[in-house]
């Protein structure tokens, strides 16, 4: 059975002329991650909504088609329900942070309290994501003082202590630096290996071909493209979508084009390294 | 014409110490990416330049005028800053407003100020959202929207504060094309970036941050491949040169082209 399923999935802001998605069918598999990538504009952030039931819910609007949760459809789901089965971490560190809370700590329990877990359990939990992102030196920091990067640190902390099935991140790392941004990969990818299913809205284009099994290409509210991470990456034709494709995909296209292509497409810096040198080998043998 | 940074230290009034001893000048025209690791001080170091921030040691200089002697808004006719958080800088009602607001006090026409205001629109690529209510449209828009402004005033120094962030490729090639524009205008535009390969594209000059201080103020070429202040600012080298670093190159390669001349050479 598919764990998130959309059928016929078509959908439109209030006052708006036009649909935000536009007849979307697609079937997301337990335990993988989905890179969701695409133009500002196009839909990523409305698909990601969609999944996490605020729509219609809280946006109002058109929906039509169907969404189906773990086989239950999402407009039968309790907003309480799915907020303990799918956790959001919006794109703008900003706005998550609630504003109401005067420490880190607090601000990372905040979501336990609602969903009504015990006292101890919530300070074991939060105790153990502020050691895994790093952030054990903030947590007596008031929330609202913290930099861009420090921020989406919490937010990030804030969500996976809620311990959903279900992760949908919608830019996680657009104010990290680099080695920030790598830590926070590190953690998606052992969340992945925990079984959770995630939904990954990404510009950094190397990430998502390194971490994602499959990606879908959304554009003017349609999925044009979707597959295998390696299949996707390696139609450079998709540059014309307005999609960034990874320069060691292009290296490998540009190899292809020199008449001497790789034996396979390599999209990651590992996979290049790899046949770099495995050229290089079968020169010096022959 | 220039603005020196002339040994500046900042302590925020709390006492916590932002920056030390940072010492340097960037010319007019000239094109400057600082990075660094997140709370190495840029953000800080570029509120001195506009005079956001005054100095607690030292002098910053904007051609020849000293930000201590100046009013932001005086400066602010000669720095534009962007901030890194477009909600924290707008608050009209529609887009148009927001980039008319800051000719308010100007004496320029209104003929002069509707030139500029189209303009500073078109090249940031935001005319159709010029009626619109800054806060309906996307985070990456408003963030051009909060340039706009800037672009307008025609501030002959221009800072950028990760406009980077959040950017899919039309929104990364159109800031690198207003970035050309601006620099042929012999405008300076200072960029805190953390995309390594927007710096490595659009850069020359990289001015490194860590702990503080500057670490490294050099071409974008050494400072990627200089692996202690890569290490030390948590920065990458982009992914073509970690590559050509990973395969044993000592061709300070940056490139893909560079890297293809090397493979197809082998």
């Amino acid at each position: 059975m598919s764990y998130i399923e959309l059928k016929n999935v078509s959908y439109r802001y209030p006052l708006a002329e036009t649909d935000a998605l536009k007849n979307i069918n697609y079937a997301f598999e337990e335990g993988k991650l989905y890179g969701i990538i695409g133009e500002n504009g196009g839909g990523k952030t409305t698909f990601c909504d969609l999944i996490k039931g605020l729509i219609p819910s809280f946006y109002g609007g058109d929906l039509t088609g169907e969404v189906f949760i773990k086989g239950k459809e999402i407009r039968e789901w309790e907003s309480s329900a799915l907020a303990s089965t799918i956790g959001y971490i919006f794109q703008n560190p900003f706005t998550q942070i609630s504003g109401i809370k005067e420490t880190v700590f607090e601000e990372i329990a905040l979501g336990l309290e609602n969903l009504g877990v015990e006292r101890e359990e919530i300070i074991d939990r939060v105790t153990s994501v502020v050691r895994q992102l790093k952030i054990e030196h903030l947590i007596k920091n008031n929330p609202n003082k913290l930099s861009g990067g420090q921020r989406q640190r919490v937010a990030f902390a804030s969500i996976i202590a809620m311990e959903t099935d279900i992760l949908v991140i919608d830019e996680p790392t657009s104010q990290l630096d680099p080695k920030g941004t790598s830590d926070i990969f590190e953690i998606i990818h052992l969340l992945k290996e925990q079984g959770k299913t995630i939904l990954l809205v990404e510009h950094k284009i190397d990430l998502i071909a390194e971490y994602a099994d499959e990606v879908l290409v959304i554009k003017q509210g349609e999925l044009i493209t979707n597959g295998k991470t390696s299949d996707v990456f390696s139609n450079v034709n998709l540059l014309n979508e307005g999609v960034n494709i990874p320069q060691i995909a292009l290296l490998s296209n540009d190899m292809k084009e020199q008449g001497k292509p790789f034996d396979t497409f390599a999209i990651t810096r590992s996979q290049a390294r790899e046949q770099i040198l495995k050229k290089g080998s079968e020169k010096i043998c022959h | 014409m220039s603005l020196e940074v002339k040994d500046v230290s900042f302590a925020y009034p709390n006492g916590y110490v932002a920056n030390e001893n940072l010492h340097f000048t960037i010319e007019k025209g000239e094109r400057v990416a600082i990075v660094g690791q997140n709370g190495a001080g840029k953000t800080t170091a570029v509120k001195l330049l506009n005079g956001l921030h005054k100095p607690t040691k030292g002098d910053v200089l904007v051609d020849g005028i000293n930000t201590k002697d100046k009013t932001v808004a005086q400066i602010s006719q000669y720095v534009g800053y962007v901030f890194q958080n477009p909600d924290d800088q707008i608050f009209n009602n529609t887009v148009k407003a927001e980039l008319e607001y800051s000719f308010k006090h100007s004496k320029l026409t209104d003929e002069e100020i509707n030139r500029r205001v189209e303009r500073a629109a078109e090249l940031t690529g935001i005319q159709q959202y010029m009626d619109m209510k800054p806060f309906d449209i996307p985070y990456s828009i408003r963030k051009f929207v909060t340039i706009a402004v800037f672009v307008a005033l025609d501030t002959p120094y221009l800072i950028l504060d990760e406009p980077t962030a959040g950017q899919d490729i039309n929104g990364i090639n159109r800031l690198a094309e207003l970035m050309d524009i601006l620099q042929g205008e012999g405008r300076s535009v200072i960029t805190i970036t953390h995309d390594m390969e927007f710096v490595a594209d659009n850069f020359s000059r990289v001015i490194a941050m860590a702990n503080k201080r500057i670490i490294a103020d050099d071409s974008a070429r050494n400072i990627f491949w200089n692996n202690d202040i890569v290490a030390e600012s948590n920065i990458s080298k982009p992914q073509i040169g970690e590559l050509a670093e990973d395969i044993g190159s000592d061709n300070k390669i940056l490139f893909r082209h560079e890297l293809l001349e090397y493979l197809t050479r082998l």
